[in-house]
C-alpha cells in the first residue's frame, strides 16, 4: 500500500448507514496522514435504492470515483447489492460481505427471485473473504444501528491504520450514552 | 493565522468559500445536488440565508441585495438556471455593485435529474464568466475568485459545479474570513439598473466590451495553468474530468481550466502547438472542444468520450488508451433492480393506490410522488419539469375536451406547488379548464431531504415564518370547488377524486398528511401491523400497495396447509409504519394492528 492510493466500495441499500461509515473512514485516512477523496451519490438514498460509496486514500489521489477491476477492498453491506459491482473487484480484493438480505421491490412482490449463493461466488472471487452476520452482532450489542460500525471494525485489521484512531473517531460522533454500544460493535466486528 | 485541514463536500466548500469571503445574503431552492450549499451556510453567522419559493426569486433576491452593494451568493441545480434564466441574462446587461456568484450543479448521468443539461452553455448564452472546481478546495477557492471577477468587471459570475464534484468529499484548508467588505448602502444609478430599451442598447456594448476585456484576462488568469509532461499527449480540460485524466494519464500534459468561459484563446493556441496531439475531455456537450475547433486548431474530443452521461475514469481510459472498460458481470446484469421507493406509511401511496385503480392519466410532477411511476403503482403517465402537471392537464383539456373529462387529473407536491404551480392554476381558473389538480401536500420538500418552504410555517433558519393556506390560496386564484382529504382513508380519498375528476370545471383536491420522515408531525401510529397466515387468501391486493414493509412468500400445497393459495403476504415489522392501508385494501381482514411489539 506504500506508494499506492487504497480504493474501498461500499454497497448497500439506502437507510443502512452506508454514508456514516464512510464519513468515518475518511476522517481516520486524513487523520492518518493520507489524502483522501470520497463520493457518492445521495439524491435517492434514503428511499431504499442503491447505495455506493468510493473511497480512495494514499500520499496523492486524483480521481474520487474508483476504476472498475481496481477496488482493493470491498464491504458490502447486503448480499444482493454485492453482486452488483462484480466487475469492481480486483484480482485480490478483499471483499466483507454483512450476512444479510434486503428483498427488492421486484423480489418482495414475488416476481423475481433473490438470487442464491451470493456469499460463495464472492468468497471465490476474493483475495481475501469475511463474511459477517453484522445484524445479528448489532442486536447482540443492543443497537440494530450498529451495523456499520460493526463493519469498520472487520475492515480495521486489513489497512494500516492504529485501532486508536478508529476509536477515537467514532467516540467524537456519537453521545455519551452511544458511546459504549458503538465500542462494543467495533470490537465485536474486529474480532468477528 | 489559524489554519486547518479538514474533509468537506463541494457543496460544503462552497458554502465556507462563502463565508470566508464575506457573503451577506444567499438564497436558493433545494435541488439534488446542490441542496447542501445552503444548508450549509445557514450555520454561518453573518449570512442571510433563506429558501426562496424558486430559483427565479432566489436569483432576484440575490441581484438586490448585490445591488446595494451587499456579496450575494445564489446556488441552484441545473434545471434551476432555466428558471433563472430570466434575470440572468439581463444582470448580465446591468452589472451589479457587490460582488454575486450563481452557483450551478449539473448532474450528468442524472442521478436525480429529468435531464442532464449542461450549464456551461448558459454562460456563453448570458455572456457572463463561469469558473468550474475540479475538488473541494477549489470550490471553497473559486466561490472567492468569482465574487472578485465579479466586483472587478461588474457582472455576474457563474460557478458550475457537477454531482461528482457537490457530493465528493476531498481536503480543504479552512481560512478566516478576510477583512470586512464595504457596508451596503443604496445608491441610485438608474441609466445602469433600468433596463428601458433606450438603457438596455447602451448597457449591450458594455457587455461586449467585458466579454472581450474577461478574455484578455483569461490569458493570464492563474487558475487556467498548464502543467507540461510529456508532450505526445496534451489535454484540455476542467472540472472532475481533469482529475479523471490526471488519474489514468498523469504523465500527459495538461491544460487545466479553471475559468471554462470565455476561453484564453492564445493559451489554448500556444499549448496546442507544443503537443503531439490534441485531446479535450469534458462532460456533457463539446463546449470546449467547439470553440477550440472554430480557432482552426484539430482536437479530439467527443469523437473519443460520450456525449451522453457522465464520464468516469474508465471511460476517459478509453478515450486516451483506446482501453476497453470492464464490462458488467453476468450476474451483475441479470439482478433484480433497486430502484428508490415511497417509504413505508408515505403519505403519497394511498394516493397513487387509487389513481392506479381508477387508471386515469395522470400528469405528474417533480418529487417524490414522480416514484408513483414504478410498478407496481404505475400511476404516472407524464413528468417534464417543476409545475408542468398543470399546464400539461389544461392542454389535455383542451385538446381533447369532453373526451378527456373524467379521465385525467394532475399531480403535484406542496412546494412544487408553490415553486411553480401557482401561475399553472392561475391559467386553470382564468381559462375555464376542466381541470382536476390534487395538490399532495406533505408539509415539506422531501425529495431533497424535507427542506421548509413558505407553506411549512418555518424558514431556513428555522425561525416561525407565516403559513401559507392552500386552500385559500386555490380559491383567490378563482378554483371554486376545493375539497381537502385525509389520503389514509382510502374509501372517502376514492369518492372524492371520482367525483371531482368528473367535474367540467377547475378543482382541486389537497391531501394533507406529514411526510413520513418528518420529525415535526407524525400521522402514523408506528404500530406495526401483522398478516394472520391463517386468513390470508393469498390475493396480492396488499402486495399492491407496493409497500417496501410487505412481502409475497411462495407457498407449495403443503406449505398452503390444503388452502387454494401459491402463497401469502407478510408484514415485515421493523419497516411497518402502522399506516393502515393495507389492512383497508384487505378483503379478508386478514391483516391487524399489533400492539406494537
Amino acid at each position: 500500500m506504500d506508494n499506492k492510493t487504497t480504493n474501498i466500495l461500499i454497497v448497500g441499500v439506502g437507510g443502512q448507514g452506508i454514508i456514516l461509515a464512510s464519513e468515518i473512514m475518511a476522517d481516520v485516512f486524513l487523520e492518518a496522514g493520507f489524502d483522501v477523496k470520497k463520493s457518492e451519490v445521495h439524491g435517492m438514498a434514503q428511499r431504499g435504492g442503491s447505495v455506493s460509496t468510493h473511497v480512495r486514500f494514499g500520499p496523492k489521489v486524483f480521481s474520487p470515483l474508483i476504476k472498475e477491476g481496481e477496488v482493493d477492498i470491498f464491504m458490502s453491506f447486503e448480499e444482493l447489492e454485492a453482486l452488483r459491482y462484480l466487475h469492481y473487484l480486483g484480482p485480490k480484493s478483499t471483499i466483507i460481505l454483512n450476512r444479510q438480505r434486503l428483498n427488492p421491490p421486484a423480489v418482495s412482490l414475488g416476481n423475481e427471485a433473490y438470487p442464491e449463493g451470493a456469499a460463495e461466488i464472492l468468497s471465490r472471487r476474493a483475495g481475501k473473504f469475511k463474511g459477517i452476520p453484522a445484524r445479528d452482532l448489532a442486536l447482540q450489542v443492543g443497537d440494530v444501528r450498529a451495523v456499520n460500525i460493526i463493519l469498520l471494525g472487520a475492515l480495521q485489521p486489513f489497512l494500516p491504520i492504529s485501532e486508536k484512531i478508529w476509536t477515537e473517531n467514532i467516540l467524537s460522533r456519537f453521545p455519551a450514552q452511544a458511546q459504549k454500544v458503538n465500542l462494543e460493535a467495533f470490537e465485536l466486528g474486529r474480532s468477528a | 493565522m489559524n489554519e486547518k485541514r479538514i474533509l468537506l463536500s463541494g457543496n460544503e466548500a462552497v458554502a465556507r468559500g462563502a463565508y470566508e469571503s464575506g457573503v451577506k445574503v444567499a438564497a436558493a431552492y433545494p435541488g439534488t445536488p446542490s441542496t447542501e450549499i445552503l444548508e450549509n451556510i445557514r450555520a454561518y453567522k453573518g449570512i442571510y440565508a433563506e429558501w426562496s419559493p424558486n430559483e427565479k426569486v432566489a436569483l432576484e433576491m440575490g441581484m438586490g441585495a448585490a445591488f446595494a452593494g451587499a456579496r450575494a451568493l445564489v446556488a441552484m441545480k441545473h434545471v434551476g438556471v432555466n428558471v433563472a434564466a430570466d434575470p440572468l441574462f439581463t444582470m448580465a446587461y446591468t452589472g451589479l455593485r457587490g460582488g454575486l456568484v450563481l452557483v450551478t450543479a449539473d448532474d450528468p448521468e442524472m442521478h436525480s435529474s429529468q435531464n442532464e443539461q449542461d450549464s456551461r452553455n448558459y454562460a456563453k448564452f448570458a455572456k457572463v464568466p463561469m469558473l468550474e472546481p475540479s475538488d473541494s478546495q477549489e470550490a471553497k477557492d473559486f466561490t472567492g475568485l468569482a465574487l472578485e471577477l465579479s466586483e472587478r468587471f461588474d457582472t455576474p459570475v457563474m460557478l458550475r459545479s457537477t454531482t461528482r464534484i457537490s457530493h465528493s468529499k476531498s481536503i480543504v484548508l479552512l481560512k478566516e474570513p478576510a477583512e470586512q467588505t464595504a457596508e451596503p448602502k443604496l445608491v441610485k444609478d438608474p441609466l445602469k439598473f433600468v433596463m428601458l430599451p433606450a438603457n438596455a442598447r447602451k448597457r449591450h456594448p458594455v457587455v461586449e466590451k467585458r466579454m472581450e476585456d474577461l478574455s484578455r484576462f483569461a490569458e493570464t488568469f492563474p487558475e487556467n495553468r498548464i502543467e507540461w509532461g510529456e508532450n505526445k499527449i496534451g489535454i484540455i480540460t476542467s472540472g472532475i474530468s481533469y482529475q479523471y485524466a490526471k488519474e489514468v494519464m498523469p504523465e500527459a500534459s495538461y491544460l487545466k481550466l479553471g475559468m471554462v468561459y470565455p476561453l484564453p484563446q492564445e493559451l489554448i493556441r500556444s499549448f496546442a502547438s507544443r503537443v503531439e496531439k490534441l485531446f479535450v475531455v469534458e462532460d456533457l456537450d463539446p463546449f470546449i472542444e467547439e470553440q477550440v475547433r472554430a480557432m482552426g486548431i484539430a482536437i479530439t474530443g467527443k469523437a473519443a468520450f460520450p456525449l451522453c452521461g457522465e464520464l468516469t475514469p474508465a471511460l476517459v481510459a478509453k478515450g486516451l488508451k483506446g482501453f476497453s472498460p470492464l464490462p458488467v458481470d453476468e450476474i451483475s446484469r441479470n439482478l433484480p433492480a433497486r430502484p428508490p421507493i415511497m417509504c413505508p406509511g408515505c403519505p403519497h401511496r394511498g394516493i397513487f393506490s387509487i389513481l392506479s385503480k381508477l387508471k386515469l392519466y395522470v400528469t405528474g410532477d417533480i418529487g417524490c410522488y414522480t416514484l408513483g411511476f414504478l410498478p407496481p403503482l404505475s400511476a404516472i403517465d407524464t413528468c417534464v419539469c417543476m409545475g408542468a402537471s398543470i399546464g400539461n392537464a389544461l392542454g389535455l383539456d383542451k385538446a381533447l375536451g369532453e373526451e378527456a373529462l373524467g379521465k385525467v387529473v394532475a399531480v403535484i407536491g406542496d412546494s412544487t406547488f408553490l415553486h411553480s404551480g401557482i401561475t399553472g392554476l392561475l391559467d386553470v381558473a382564468y381559462n375555464k379548464g376542466a381541470v382536476t389538480l390534487i395538490i399532495l401536500d406533505n408539509h415539506t420538500t422531501a425529495m431533497t431531504g424535507r427542506q421548509d418552504h413558505p407553506g411549512t410555517g418555518f424558514t431556513l433558519k428555522g425561525e416561525e415564518a407565516f403559513q401559507v393556506d392552500l386552500v385559500r390560496l386555490a380559491k383567490v386564484l378563482g378554483v371554486k370547488h376545493v375539497k381537502v382529504v385525509n389520503p389514509y382513508q382510502l374509501a372517502a380519498t376514492e369518492r372524492v377524486i371520482k367525483r371531482e375528476v368528473k367535474r367540467p370545471e377547475p378543482s382541486v383536491i389537497i391531501s394533507q398528511a406529514p411526510c413520513v420522515l418528518s420529525r415535526r408531525e407524525r400521522a402514523v401510529t408506528g404500530k406495526p401491523f401483522l398478516v394472520n397466515s391463517e386468513v390470508c387468501t393469498g390475493c396480492r391486493a396488499c402486495l399492491r400497495l407496493g409497500c417496501p414493509a410487505i412481502m409475497w412468500v411462495k407457498e407449495n400445497e403443503n406449505e398452503a396447509g390444503g388452502k387454494k393459495r401459491k402463497g401469502r403476504a407478510l408484514i415485515d415489522h421493523f419497516l411497518c409504519n402502522g399506516c393502515t392501508l393495507c389492512e383497508q385494501v384487505c378483503k379478508f381482514s386478514a391483516i391487524k394492528e399489533t400492539n406494537g411489539q
